[in-house]
């Protein structure tokens, strides 16, 4: 018998402007011991069959039809108190952020003790000697000392570890791991997956395991089903579907997924590109050369090789003032390096490694403590320099989440707009406006859409809109920090195809900030990597992905998801 | 935690030297304490012998390190309007109201600590909505409004509470209390549950939504994915997650109802600070409301002081935050 049977389950949320079904008539399988992986992009309903089969449906969802056998007992319609027995004792949950989903204001061994408590007739003693085991089990180091911690006193990474320790807490048959592994580094990312996978089959656990990422999917699933729209498009055994997929759909999105192993000129994007053309007067607009208000330090790097030059920067963080104590932090620890005219320089590292100060000091969000930052003549760091406020509209920032860097109380037409004037570089309202509609062409967001608000776009146009806001100030240097990351796969790919048909129009100089490997493989001329602040090695791309020189470039290669099981691109169009 | 307390401390010092400082200039310059201290037939000679003997001839920070240095020492001077020592004027009254702000305060909580969970649980059901509405009306209507139709209905025409006053007091050492004979017991109620009905619906408000903010966030979602209990959920990990930002709320509103407690106090007769102060503006009693400045200033300190600490056991992040530096 199954472990877990699925069939024809539809979920529906009623609202305000009718029934929206979430899921439609997903059916799938699952063997105890095997890892069941539901991949789709966002809003495709993989969490939703989860939190289904879990009985967590948010309220007013509700499940219009089909069912939910574990081991032959039908779920869907089950008593309340009966489902809620079985919920933490035969079937647990891990979810994405391990930040959040402990409870901070207790100890890792009241929660875990809480948990075994509740479901099992055990004292507080062997309630805590079987808590001890469990973060054995799942490799907290000096659990004993560690249990009296508090869940911020952890890093993410062990932090999922006793997440999933209260997972295992009571011996469940079934696990619904939903994206366990987003919010983590690819080396942390590499280490939970493999304890997930031997839980799975030294305890006989089955994992239903939610996730985005195809790479993952790869690495730890038996099985998957891929999602579009809250339908299943396509089931069956994983290195079939990678390897070989039948749908459109699922074509489309492997073919859209980075490759770490190539460098591919473009992306194929089945639905034909979006933005890169037209926006021919912002063009032209953005190509002019205003030669009367440029400073002789931008004519400098505009004729030397070198765009940006980072000479020794230091940034230090922590307290500081009249009561300040502790230790300061290096965030950045004597960094140099050197953008070329017309080059895409990718920064790696995992997080904490420094990229996003490196950013943020480039822009002039953060003073360094020491070392300058060159951008021909000028120094961005100096204090008071005019030379620094005269270039600084040539040097714009993309930033990573296009939720929160969009103000949502302005129309996209203003927030467009607002470079031209703070920089002063447009001769009259009516040239501003018609710039942000043929840079909003450009973009591929369309003229028409200057009117309405953030909210009402998606994450790839609010992203569009961002980078629109980005070129209007007409940059030579555009520093991206993490500018896909919040994308799913298949906008990812139209984003990267848009910066790099813009880089090719505009001869843009980019520095593309990624923690992403295979991303920064498709886009970089050359890479610095970075770790703990300090640089570890810069290289030619090409060279570095083919054989990285340093131990810790080997290293992150080697941690990030292999996509072997994918067949080759242009296979799959 | 000793460092932590020591640097608030140190804070609190400053804090009190700032008030200090106004305090003394109200006594100082509204005004002329000689013209207010003497009557208009005390002839400019002796007035001017009374200056010299104040030291109101003296430099300024002279005069105010004085002024200090008695603040600390307990010295409050005399009252212009009944010259007894002021010291003696606040001891007198200090007990009634910080009894009848502790009942009161224990009442809004007490009230307004479970109807606020209740209200975020049972969010949207009908009696969730009828606390909701009369606590509206709670806020709405003024203290006073409130007070004299609670003496109306239990005062005058039920007769049972008394209308004013404390009732009997028991003394303890310097302390005078109302909270041991039946009849101090009756006289609190009224004016407790005046003082608490504002307090009370602050506090089940924030509770309120505060909760239905934890109730939305991950790690209670995880919770229930452990298959706890909702028993357990709600009040283990829902309800104390509220309670950072609700004790620093209550407890700047505690140091209000001690400090500005005045018109419950005056629609009450309620022998506390809050009436003192009130007679003292009427008179134009300078050092007295000066003083009355400083002690309430210390109470909010020292209230502010304890607010902190219970972070400190209520929250363990700030813990570390505060080991760490």
């Amino acid at each position: 018998m199954a472990l877990l049977e699925i069939d024809n389950l539809t979920v529906e949320y009623p609202t305000r402007f009718g029934v929206v079904t979430a899921i439609r008539d997903v059916s799938l399988k699952l063997e105890p011991g095997r890892i069941h992986g539901l991949v789709g992009e966002s809003g495709a309903g993989k969490s939703t069959v989860g939190a289904a089969v879990m009985g967590l449906i948010a309220s007013p969802g509700r499940v219009a039809s089909g069912s939910i056998k574990l081991t032959g007992e039908e779920l869907v319609g089950a008593d309340d108190n009966l489902r809620r027995g079985y919920r933490g004792k035969r079937m647990a949950m891990i979810f994405q952020d391990p930040l959040t989903s402990l409870d901070p204001l207790f100890t890792v061994e009241d929660q875990l003790i809480e948990t075994i408590r509740h479901h099992l007739p055990f004292t507080a003693d062997q309630a805590r000697k079987r808590a001890l085991t469990l973060l054995e089990a799942v490799g907290i180091d000096d659990a004993p000392r560690r249990m009296r911690d508090y869940p911020h006193q952890f890093s993410g990474g062990m932090r999922q570890r006793v997440v999933i320790a209260l997972a295992i807490c009571t011996e469940p048959e079934l696990i619904i791991a939903d994206e366990p592994t987003t919010a983590l580094d690819v080396s942390v990312q590499k280490q939970i997956l493999a304890l997930i996978r031997r839980l799975a089959r030294r305890h006989d656990i089955g994992v239903i395991f939610v996730t985005h990422d195809i790479g993952v999917i790869g690495e730890v699933t038996d099985f998957v089903s891929v999602m579009y729209q809250g339908e299943v498009v396509e089931t069956g055994p994983t290195e079939l579907i990678l390897g070989g997929p039948q749908q459109r759909y699922t074509k489309s999105l492997m073919a859209a997924v980075p490759r770490l192993g190539k460098r591919l000129p473009r992306f194929p994007t089945p639905g034909g590109d979006i933005g890169g053309k037209g926006g021919d007067d912002a063009e032209a607009w953005l190509l002019r050369r205003d030669e009367t208000s440029t400073s002789t330090a931008v004519i400098n790097a505009e004729t030397a090789n070198q765009m940006l030059n980072v000479d020794r920067i230091t940034v230090e963080f922590g307290p500081g003032g009249l009561f300040g104590r502790g230790q300061r932090v290096r965030a950045v620890d004597d960094v140099s390096f050197a953008i070329g005219r017309g080059e895409v320089l990718g920064l790696v590292g995992e997080s904490g490694s420094g990229k996003s100060t490196i950013a943020k000091s480039i822009v002039g969000l953060v003073r360094p403590d020491s070392g300058c930052i060159w951008y021909g003549d000028a120094d961005l760091c100096a204090r008071d320099s005019n030379e620094a406020g005269a270039v600084r509209h040539e040097v714009q920032m993309i930033f990573q989440d296009p939720y929160s860097s969009l103000n949502n109380r302005w129309r996209i037409g203003d927030i467009v707009a607002e470079p031209l004037s703070v920089y002063r570089l447009a001769e009259s309202r009516r040239q501003a406006r018609a710039l942000v509609a043929s840079v909003l062409d450009l973009v591929g967001v369309g003229r028409e859409n200057m009117h309405r608000y953030p909210h009402q776009f998606s994450g790839g146009q609010r992203q569009r809109i961002a980078i629109a806001r980005a070129l209007v100030a007409r940059p030579r240097l555009l520093v991206c920090d993490e500018p896909t990351s919040a994308l799913d796969v298949s906008i990812q790919a139209q984003i990267l195809n848009l910066l790099k048909d813009l880089q090719a129009r505009l001869g843009l100089t980019i520095l593309f900030i990624s923690h992403n490997l295979p991303v920064v493989r498709q886009m970089a001329d050359r890479v610095v990597v970075l770790r703990n602040g300090r640089v570890e090695e810069t290289g030619e791309a090409e060279a570095f992905f083919n054989e990285p020189q340093s131990a810790y470039g080997k290293e992150l290669l080697a941690e990030t998801p292999s996509l072997h099981l994918l067949g080759p691109v242009i296979a799959m169009i | 935690m000793i460092r932590f307390v020591g640097v608030r401390l140190f804070h609190a010092a400053f804090v009190m030297l700032a008030v200090s400082l106004i305090a003394f200039s109200l006594f100082r310059f509204v005004g002329d304490p000689i013209a207010q201290m003497v009557g208009t037939e005390t002839s400019i000679e002796d007035q001017e012998r009374l200056r010299e003997q104040l030291g109101l001839n003296d430099s300024l920070p002279e005069q105010f390190g004085r002024f200090v240095g008695d603040l600390v020492r307990g010295d409050f001077g005399f009252s212009f309007r009944t010259r007894e020592p002021i010291g003696e004027m606040i001891v007198a009254r200090l007990p009634a109201t910080l009894e009848l702000s502790l009942v009161s305060l224990l009442l809004s909580l007490v009230i307004g600590i479970p109807a606020g969970a209740y209200t975020a649980i049972r969010n949207k059901s009908p009696g969730a909505t009828a606390v909701l509405l009369v606590s509206l009306v709670g806020v709405s209507v003024p203290t006073f409004v409130i007070g004299i139709a609670l003496i109306y209905v239990f005062g005058v025409e039920l007769g049972w509470l008394p209308t004013f006053g404390r009732g009997e007091t028991v003394a303890i050492g310097w302390w005078t209390t109302g909270l041991a004979t039946l009849s101090g017991l009756k006289a609190i109620i009224m004016p407790a549950a005046t003082l608490a009905v504002y307090q009370l619906t602050l506090t089940m408000r924030l509770v309120r939504s505060e909760m239905l903010e934890v109730m939305r966030s991950d790690h209670i979602r995880f919770a229930e994915a452990r298959g706890l209990s909702h028993g357990t959920i709600h009040y283990r990990h829902g309800l104390r997650g509220t309670l950072v930002p609700v004790v620093t709320i209550v407890g700047l509103q505690f140091g209000g109802i001690i400090a500005f407690s005045i018109v419950t106090e005056s629609v009450f007769q309620w022998p506390g600070m809050g009436l003192l102060f009130l007679e003292s503006i009427r008179f134009v009693d300078i050092p007295v409301m000066s003083v009355y400045l400083v002690i309430v200033a210390a109470l909010f300190v020292l209230i502010n002081l304890i607010v902190d600490i219970t972070y400190f056991l209520i929250d363990p992040r700030i813990r570390v935050r505060a080991r760490e530096g």
